[in-house]
């Protein structure tokens, strides 16, 4: 057993060095048009023997590590209490949720602009994760193209105001009902697929819709994108210093206050926060109904399913689709929070991250979802200056997850259902 | 009601079930019997649609069938159980029982999200059938257990409750009896009976648990290799032959 052991930690160590030394053991200097290999400093090669050594020693004590940590939930005071009651516990819940949502009404108008801005964008990701949340977490079809829907919705509302002059207000249904539609005809294709070959397709289509949005450049603009989206206005009152359009006035001369920026930042972020919490409740009431269950039956058996008499196409194709129009909703937001929208927006790494909350969260749970995508957008932010080490702290975060919580940060609780005696 | 005439099935070049004809009349347990491999689970897949038929028909009220959508087959009344449960494992127990409710629910998705009466009315209509199937196989006491935690037993029942809820009108059972004690299989017995006379199913099952078999059906089917080999009466079927030789054994 010890000489096992010691086999497997010299074994890890070497790695170890393997990995680590050509990577920042040498650096390449230039020196004219000649590029030199050096050694490092002398620190960093201790630092790479040390971090073998901790890693010999950690993978050598690695049983009595493990195992006093597996002592942990003993001394948590909460490890062995009795779960809460139902209707306790639904209770408690919904005035922690009224109450975070009275907090975030009333949160902008006391922190600073960057904030409120970054706190719009993590809305827009919740409306995002929450969609992703149906078709993955619920009817469990791995789609990692999420982000065309997203795309397509901001897209409309950028070409509508762009040809059309059409504003915020009626290219937000437009937006979420086209991507809808996208969401429905991407859905057919896909209705036999399953488990990976369904991600790789989905994959494809993300693709697909932002190579298009890159090369048709008389209508999009290309990677030029475009630009002077405009913001959202409140019953004709825009929030710029100065009207831009006919028959709008201004917010701040209507109500005879000093002009600000910050008026605008916050508009968005109360729209924005109305949305989303208009999406989770929507889907909120959807997994209680018929069509949510129908999800989750597929997702669990889908011989089953179709032996009951769901009819696949219809249960596949309305995950798609209510899935997309969220996206849509939260592309729409997206476009008028930037104001310039280009494909570079779109890319594969924001399905992967919108897919990443989704799962940090725990598939098919609301609360949890909306916990991670507050965690995802925002510690990259408090991290800017580790920003080097970001994507390295996020995937090693994303391991210690699955290592220690696979099922998510709050997984999926069912409803209790209370039933009447029988007599 | 049911009336199979001639079915084959064909897989390349193995034809699993040969020209295999039987009925069902309202208000009858049917039972198919054979040694393992003889295509009785084929005659299923193909009477449940989730297999093409390659010949024969097969009509159910008059209708035929054969070839439609398995989903489509089930909404006329025509449900099955599988020879593995297959229940939703990580949904509670009722939850099992209102997916299969669906269409006794289906209202539009604004009426479900603003939750109208008309809405809340259908929905406590199938918590209560839900309900009742409950209580009437014993599981009340586990209605917000997940499915895939019971005990096999209670899996098989919530299996047929599932199946009930949905008001069939001939229910398909694939070895109902499989991995059952000989008290549950005795409830089982009692089930099945209860079923058709007090809810009017007609029921054809598949069963190697010959006391069950002898026990309950009405008539009996024996295939053997693809092929028909016998049917009729259990007593008939007990003194048969060739079926004795096949597949009951010498005493």
């Amino acid at each position: 057993m010890a000489s096992h052991n010691l086999k497997h930690a010299l074994f890890c160590a070497i790695v170890t060095l393997i990995i680590s030394y050509p990577i920042l053991g040498f650096n390449l200097e230039s020196q004219g048009i000649d590029v030199t290999l050096e050694g490092a400093e002398t620190s960093t090669v201790l630092g790479v023997l040390l971090a073998a050594v901790i890693v010999f020693l950690f993978q050598l004590f690695r049983d009595n590590v493990m195992g006093s940590l597996r002592q942990l939930p003993a001394v948590n005071p909460l490890a062995n209490r009795k779960p809460m009651e139902q209707s306790k516990r639904l209770k408690l819940e919904s005035t922690l949720l009224t109450l975070m949502v009275i907090g975030a009404l009333i949160w902008p108008f006391i922190a600073s602009r960057g904030a409120v801005d970054l706190a719009t964008l993590v809305l827009i990701y919740i409306m995002l994760a929450l969609g992703l949340n149906v078709v993955v977490g619920l009817a469990g079809l791995l789609d990692l193209g999420y982000v065309a829907f997203y795309a397509v919705g901001a897209y409309t509302f950028a070409l509508l105001s762009q040809y059309y002059g059409v504003s915020f207000w009626f290219a937000l249904p437009i937006g979420a009902l086209l991507a809808a539609l996208f969401g429905l005809v991407l859905g057919f294709p896909v209705l036999r697929l399953r488990g990976d070959y369904l991600a790789i397709v989905t994959l494809g289509f993300g693709e697909i819709i932002r190579i298009l949005l890159n090369n048709m450049t008389s209508l999009t603009g290309g990677p030029n994108g475009i630009g002077g989206i405009p913001d959202p206005t409140l019953f004709g009152m825009e929030f710029g210093r100065r009207v831009k359009e006919e028959g709008n006035t201004s917010f701040h001369e209507t109500f005879g206050i000093a002009y600000s920026g910050e008026h605008k930042v916050i508009f968005l972020y109360l729209i924005a926060l109305v949305l989303a919490v208009i999406t989770a409740i929507a889907i909120r009431r959807l997994m209680r109904m018929p069509v949510g269950r129908a999800w989750e039956a597929l997702r669990e058996d889908e011989i089953a399913a179709k032996s009951l008499g769901l009819s696949r196409t219809a249960v596949k194709l309305s995950a798609f689709t209510i899935g997309a129009f969220f996206a849509g909703f939260a592309g729409t937001v997206f476009a008028s929070k930037q104001g310039f929208i280009s494909p570079e927006s779109f890319v594969f790494l924001e399905s992967a991250i919108i897919l990443a909350i989704v799962v940090l969260g725990g598939m098919g749970s609301q609360m949890g979802v909306i916990l991670a995508a507050i965690a995802v957008t925002i510690l990259p932010e408090l991290a800017r200056e580790f920003s080097e080490y970001r994507m390295l702290i996020f995937g090693a975060a994303m391991v210690l997850m699955m290592v220690w919580r696979p099922q998510g940060l709050m997984p999926m609780r069912r409803i209790h259902i209370e039933l009447k005696r029988q007599e | 009601m049911l009336e199979v005439q001639n079915l084959s099935m064909r897989f390349g070049g193995l034809l699993a079930v040969d020209q295999v004809s039987l009925d069902v009349q309202e208000h009858e347990i049917v039972a198919i019997i054979g040694p393992n491999g003889a295509g009785k689970t084929t005659v299923f897949n193909c009477m449940s649609g989730f297999y093409k038929p390659t010949g024969g028909k097969i009509l159910f009220e008059g209708r035929e069938i054969q070839g439609k959508p398995d989903y489509k087959i089930s909404r006329l009344g025509l449900v099955r159980t599988f020879q593995h449960v297959r229940l939703f494992g990580r949904m509670t127990v009722v939850e099992n029982l209102l997916v299969a409710q669906h269409r006794h629910l289906n209202t539009n998705l604004l009426a479900g999200i603003l939750k109208t009466p008309n809405y809340r009315e259908k929905e406590q209509k199938s918590l209560d059938r839900a309900a009742y199937w409950l209580d009437r196989v014993g599981l009340t006491e586990l209605a917000n257990r997940e499915a895939g935690n019971l005990a096999y037993g209670q899996q098989r029942r919530l299996e047929i409750a599932r199946c009930m809820v949905t008001e069939p009108k001939l229910l398909m059972l694939d070895e109902p009896a499989a991995g059952l004690n000989p008290a549950e299989t005795k409830d089982l017995n009692q089930l099945i009976i209860s079923l058709k006379e007090d809810y009017n199913v007609s029921v054809v099952l598949i069963e190697h648990d010959m006391s069950l078999v002898m026990d309950i059906s009405d008539r009996i089917n024996v295939i053997n290799q693809g092929r028909p080999l016998a049917s009729g009466t259990p007593d008939e079927i007990r003194r048969n032959d060739d079926v004795i030789k096949a597949y009951l054994g010498e005493a």
